[in-house]
């Protein structure tokens, strides 16, 4: 039935694979603690109530939900390159290589919605929680690291879970601006054998079992460590839902 | 159409304005694909027939779980070789050219079609038992149950999420540049040469994007306003 389906090809094509699979596997963990570190911070601040902190996170969400990532890739990897002060920084060395420029798109893109995920988290902590704290006297800091962080936490898992998925899948760009992850590897090795029928169906293959891998390990986190909570588990999606 | 100054990219911010016409083109026509493949997924994973069940779950599974861009070269690329082997198989040599507007949409609507059953199968599940049971009572055959009272109810409570889908499946269409459809970031990409001012053209395309995203927000306001008519809100 797959007719040109050659194996022999694919056998041989491994270990090049294997190494754009570290590429990925190392722009995805990258990408992902580069986030939460971003996120974490600005998905507080976003909260405020003050216009002036909020306005701008709020413009900086607005801006890279609303583009495509592609786009942003490019405003970093091509676009730089139009400002000589940038050219003559000292960070020229890391801005002008692909993988950088890669790190810098996916993590500013991932905190973006990252941000509204944490934001949405804390505005649904329920209020009764937060004024006990308050009664028991605890700061406002307390408050965030005691009371808001943990409930906002569990009420996050399943979008962050997602998140993560998106941002694993997402990775694939990096081989449009020279970085030889896994579909960067697939396609230097279609230019020298002409099978890209063989080489996407096999990295597709990959993306998928490492996608369910990604999304069943998260789930199995989420339920160790709210397992004291289980009768009242929510009914959550067995497939990446949309972002 | 006179475009203003900043906008004139050195004679080729143009350009890009037809470029965001071919995104849209792109995102309508792929948009169409995923609210069929969407309408007819849900009633395949709502189905009393096992094998349609889980033809409609492998469906979402599968797509899900690969990104948009290796599809995209995977049905491009892919595909035209098994074209050309398929149609050797008649005899002779054969030079298959896939045409990218085609291809871009459908893998497009393929990969959002699978998003879209989840929404639309939300939604048929949430239409009351008693509505279809009404029809049932009324005499109605299954498909008048279906066109009449499931179809019109079950539409209203998509929109929100079909909203949502349109203007990520929007963003979505930029890969459709990689198989050389001349779209909004493929003509930023490819002026930015000329132009010598990459960011500003990547940056206008981003504002492009960002256009296209407001209106569509506007008209997903009216268009639940629209579909919710007749309907106290709670």
């Amino acid at each position: 039935m797959l007719g040109p389906l050659d194996l022999n090809l694919i056998w041989n094509s491994l270990p090049d694979l294997f190494s754009g699979l570290m590429v990925t596997l190392q722009l995805t963990v990258l990408t992902t603690i580069g986030g939460i570190l971003l996120s974490v911070p600005l998905g507080v601040l976003r909260t405020s109530p003050n216009k002036f902190i909020s306005g701008p996170i709020w413009a900086y969400t607005y801006f890279f939900r609303g583009t495509p990532m592609l786009i942003q890739l490019f405003l970093i990897y091509y676009g730089l390159a139009q400002f000589k002060a940038v050219r003559s920084s000292g960070l020229w060395f890391i801005l002008r290589d692909g993988y950088w420029c890669c790190l810098v798109a996916f993590i500013l893109n991932t905190a973006a919605y990252t941000i509204e995920i944490i934001a949405g988290a804390l505005r649904n902590v329920p209020l009764g929680d937060i004024e006990a704290a308050r009664a028991m006297g605890m700061s406002p800091f307390t408050i965030l690291r005691r009371i808001k962080f943990p409930i906002a936490t569990r009420i996050l898992f399943p979008a962050y879970t997602n998140e993560v998925v998106f941002i694993l899948q997402s990775t694939s760009l990096a081989s449009l601006v020279t970085v030889m992850d896994l579909t960067g590897a697939a396609r230097v090795v279609i230019a020298r054998t002409f099978a890209p029928y063989e080489m996407f169906i096999t990295i597709g293959i990959i993306y998928l079992i490492l996608t369910y891998l990604t999304l069943w390990g998260f789930r199995g986190i989420e339920g160790h460590l709210y397992r004291h909570l289980r009768s009242r588990k929510e009914v959550v999606s067995e497939v990446p839902v949309l972002r | 159409m006179a475009l203003p100054a900043f906008f004139d990219l050195k004679g080729y911010g143009h350009l890009l304005i037809d470029g965001a016409l071919v995104t849209l083109s792109v995102g309508v026509a792929a948009m169409l694909v995923a609210l069929t493949l969407g309408i007819f997924g849900a009633l395949a994973r709502l189905s009393k027939n096992r094998l349609l069940r889980s033809l409609g779950t492998t469906y979402a599974t599968v797509i899900r779980g690969i990104p948009e861009l290796v599809l995209m070269l995977l049905v491009y690329y892919g595909g035209t070789v098994v074209l050309q082997w398929l149609l050797s198989l008649g005899g002779g040599d054969v030079r298959v050219d896939i045409n990218a507007f085609m291809a871009g949409t459908l893998v497009v609507g393929f990969v959002y079609g699978a998003y879209a059953t989840e929404i639309f199968r939300g939604a048929f599940l949430a239409v009351a038992k008693g509505q279809t049971e009404a029809g049932q009572a009324y005499g109605m055959s299954n498909a008048q149950v279906f066109l009449r009272i499931e179809l019109p109810q079950a539409w209203r409570l998509a929109i929100p999420g079909l909203g949502n889908l349109w203007l990520t499946l929007l963003k979505a269409t930029s890969i459709t540049s990689v198989i050389g459809l001349t779209e909004l970031a493929r003509q930023a990409d490819l002026i930015k040469a000329p132009t010598k001012m990459p960011f500003t053209v990547f940056f206008m395309a981003c504002l492009l994007y960002l256009a296209m995203t407001a209106v569509s927000d506007v008209l997903r306001i009216r268009a639940e306003r629209w579909a919710s008519s007749g309907f106290r809100r709670s």
